[in-house]
């Protein structure tokens, strides 16, 4: 008998559909264990499995054991006493698995309450180690405050320290840092590993991402259509992977889509943004002072010419989207100007303003939220041809959709289809045939493979690397992972609270980095290379 | 929590709700439009020998103080209720939903201003303005439409303006705007689909109250008048002789209570349908 977390041979149906196939895990104390696959594979499944909190209609069999207590199928009344106590959870999404209405101490210590026998301000007390302990200093984050209160990063450690509250035997992660930006998703894995080994718990951690996780896992196990195709020693599954899904996955994490080098048009800039402001009002402190404007764009200057490509990165917050939104004219700017093709694109109105707009298109992050779920994809992919002066109807737009979807590696009968008939990757092909219909010459990528799976990641950037040199395209890419921007672009700005903090060529600007941010933002970028050559040091101690 | 005892779930058919649903919505306003041309007595034919008689083969739910059957009221009343409301509802749906997808594409000033027109107006019971009315233009059915109706517009200003406004933010309305389409068009072709369903069940729900509202204002004499049959007022004309004859309060009761439940049931299953994402794929 093992300690820790053992599945043996777990296999789920639900409603009758085989979702988990013969996985077996070990995660031993102190240990950490990665699971790594595609969305849809069963990592999440697998944890909530070991939790016994299956949806209805699940039916599990296998073992599954806690130090050799058996947990599989056991009555929520004793599961009840094992959650929580001896094994933690943490979730993707910090925001959610908070509740807004109570403090983030009242929290961690209903946790401790329940149990253990002990009274409220014990309780209370144990809370504000825990969260201390998880670096919410109590000085600088007194526990009494709301979730709302916390940023992201924040949020995600009070979400650890309700897990970590009893001391657990185990903690489950599940997608622990997917919501974060790039140098607080570093801190939060460093902590969580941190506890675990402080603790001699085991910690699962499931993730898409191989390269976050091949720096501190000590196991990975590879799933895939809910079996376990494969699982070892980290440095040597990285290193010499056996199973060809792995290889693939390894492949497409480092994938760089073939780029044709094109020289860049000397004849006047494509985009120019001048010394662009915009603000947001703040609330008024009393009712006869109002606040100074939160600036979210501080006088940002960029330009992209033709044929170039131009990364912009920087952390959540710093104004990267409003940035994108002014010079997509959704919102107004509050001083500044932005010029496409030497034309203003400030105050342009009508039939120019329209003019304009063909020539900057762009793709969104969320390949779910961006379309209508109520429209057929042509209707969807020809909406931006309202643009034109003289939009083709009936069977001519049908066919310069059916030639656009042909483009972007999709078939012309999908035209007739509805957006949620469509896997993430294709909707993410269905927003660039939208963007591209109209012929535009820049087209704004704004985190746009970010909530993809590594190997249909590696699909897009190719797509876009092929449609930039067919079509002479030029991107300005905005993201938060390095790893996609370095691939894909040929200059980069790094943002910081609003301004452009440095600006340069995007290797040189990632092999030497000279700003503050730019060197924390590429020291907390996972690597699998620099995990495979064990170099990886812990994340620079930044301030979320 | 044993989990291996379940059944797989069965696929989805039409649910016990819409089949309820829509056979007491079917009956109600079959029962409506068969009583505008004939009632199994008539229903305005006064016989006082044959008054407060019992539920017999002749009056399946007996005869009022008056001697008229009962059975034909309820038919003949159900026209009433009908027509009411739902013309009640086609003014708030006609105005309040262009007011609200107004104020969620305009935004700032616009949208205070209807909101605080929309708070004056709640801050009324309909009842008084259906008063003030009748004051002004004396009681009738007309004037039940327009009480009602005028209540029903900023209940579906605020849906409209609340479903409109989450969307507002969605990138698909972004992709619509950097395709240059203006707010009124994004709030017609995008906007307007996709609330659609809150419309439509509100609007189930508001015929629901119109009905209910309908039989509170002839209940107190303020809604369709005599000799045109209301369930609202034969409640009211019952209340004298609930103990020695209550099929007099049951009848009409009933067919209120059935109606309202009818339509509730129809309006959340129409929802299901009519949402592609929830339809089976």
């Amino acid at each position: 008998m093992t300690g820790g977390l053992s599945i043996r041979d777990l296999s789920v149906a639900i409603h009758g559909r085989t979702v988990l196939r013969g996985v077996s895990l070990e995660v031993e104390p102190g240990g950490v264990l990665a699971l790594v696959g595609e969305s849809g594979s069963g990592k999440s499944m697998t944890a909530l499995a070991a939790m016994g909190l299956l949806p209805p209609g699940a039916v599990a069999t296998g073992a599954v054991a806690l130090d050799g207590t058996p947990l599989l199928n056991r009555p929520e009344a004793e599961l009840v006493r094992v959650r929580g106590r001896d094994i933690g959870m943490v979730f993707q999404e910090p925001m959610t698995a908070l509740n807004p209405v109570r403090t983030i101490g009242d929290q961690v210590a209903e946790t401790v309450r329940q149990h253990q026998a002990v009274g409220r301000a014990d309780a209370l007390l144990l809370a504000h180690d825990t969260l201390a302990r998880v670096g919410l200093d109590p000085a600088a984050i007194p526990p009494d405050r709301y979730p709302h209160e916390l940023s992201g990063g924040q949020r995600q450690r009070v979400a650890i320290a309700i897990a970590v509250a009893c001391r657990p035997r185990i903690i489950l992660a599940d997608e622990p840092t997917t919501a974060l930006d790039v140098t607080t998703q570093a801190q939060v894995l460093d902590l969580l590993t941190r506890l675990a080994r402080e603790d001699g718990a085991g910690l699962l951690l499931i993730t898409h991402d191989l390269a976050l996780v091949a720096g501190m896992a000590d196991r990975i196990a590879v799933m895939k259509d809910g079996a376990v195709v494969e699982q070892g020693e980290a440095l040597d599954l990285l290193r010499a992977p056996q199973h060809p899904y792995t290889q693939g996955l390894l492949r497409d994490a480092a994938h760089l889509p073939v780029r044709t080098p094109r020289p860049v048009d000397p004849a006047g800039p494509l985009l120019e943004v001048c010394g662009l402001v915009r603000e947001y009002p703040r609330p008024r402190p009393s009712l006869f002072r109002a606040a100074p404007p939160f600036r979210a764009v501080d006088g940002v200057d960029l330009t992209i010419r033709r044929g170039e490509s131009v990364g912009l990165v920087g952390p959540s917050g710093c104004g990267k989207s409003t940035l994108l939104r002014t010079v997509l004219a959704l919102e107004v700017l509050d001083r500044g100007e932005v010029r496409l093709l030497s034309r203003s694109l400030t105050g342009a109105r009508g039939a120019d303003l329209r003019d304009l707009r063909r020539r900057i298109q762009v793709v969104f992050q969320d390949p779910y939220g961006s379309f209508d779920p109520r429209w057929t994809v042509e209707r969807l992919v020809a909406e931006p041809l309202h643009l034109l002066p003289d939009p083709p109807a009936g069977a001519a737009r049908r066919k310069r959709v059916e030639a656009m979807l042909d483009s972007v590696g999709l078939s012309p009968a999908d035209a007739d289809r509805y957006p949620h008939q469509f896997s993430g990757g294709q909707r993410q092909r269905i927003a660039i045939a939208r963007a591209l219909i109209v012929e535009p010459a820049v087209v704004a990528l704004d985190e746009a493979v970010s909530a993809l799976d590594v190997t249909i990641r590696a699909r897009i950037l190719d797509l876009l690397a092929d449609l930039a040199d067919r079509l002479g395209l030029s991107y300005l890419f905005v993201s938060h992972d390095l790893a996609v921007v370095r691939a894909i672009t040929d200059r980069v700005l790094v943002m910081e609270a609003g301004r452009i903090v440095e600006e340069g060529p995007t290797e040189q600007v990632f092999q030497a980095p000279r700003h503050a941010m730019t060197r924390a933002l590429v020291a907390a970028a996972p690597s699998l290379d620099l995990a495979l050559a064990g170099r990886v040091e812990p994340a620079s101690p930044v301030a979320p | 929590m044993s989990v291996d005892a379940l059944p797989p779930r069965p696929a989805r058919a039409a649910s016990p709700g819409l089949v309820l649903g829509a056979a007491l919505s079917a009956v109600f306003v079959v029962m409506a439009l068969v009583g505008l041309v004939w009632t199994p007595h008539d229903a305005a034919v006064l016989d006082v020998s044959q008054r407060l008689q019992g539920p017999s083969g002749a009056h399946p739910f007996g005869t009022d103080h008056l001697g008229r059957d009962v059975l034909s009221l309820i038919v003949a009343g159900a026209w009433n209720s009908l027509a009411v409301s739902l013309v009640a509802v086609g003014i708030g749906i006609a105005a309040g939903v262009p007011l609200g997808l107004w104020a969620a594409a305009q935004g700032g000033w616009a949208d205070e201003v209807l909101g605080r027109v929309n708070d004056i107006v709640f801050a009324f019971p309909a009842i008084l303005l259906a008063v003030m009315i009748t004051a002004a233009a004396g009681p009738g059915a007309l004037n039940a439409i327009v009480a009602i109706g005028i209540f029903n517009i900023p209940v579906f200003a605020r849906v409209a303006r609340g479903s409109a406004l989450p969307l507002w933010r969605r990138e698909f309305v972004l992709a619509a705007r950097v395709a240059g389409k203006g707010r009124l068009r994004i709030s017609a072709e995008h906007i307007l689909p996709n609330i659609s369903s809150q419309l439509i069940v509100q609007g189930t729900i508001q015929f629901a109250l119109g009905i209910l509202a309908e039989a509170g204002l002839s209940y107190v004499g303020l809604g369709a008048q005599p000799p045109a049959a209301s369930w609202g007022r034969m409640l009211n004309e019952a209340q004298t002789f609930y103990a020695a004859a209550p099929w007099l309060v049951i009848a009409p009761g009933l067919a209120i209570v059935l109606a309202v439940l009818g339509l509730s049931l129809l309006g959340d299953a129409a929802r299901d349908l009519l949402d592609p994402r929830l339809r089976r794929r």
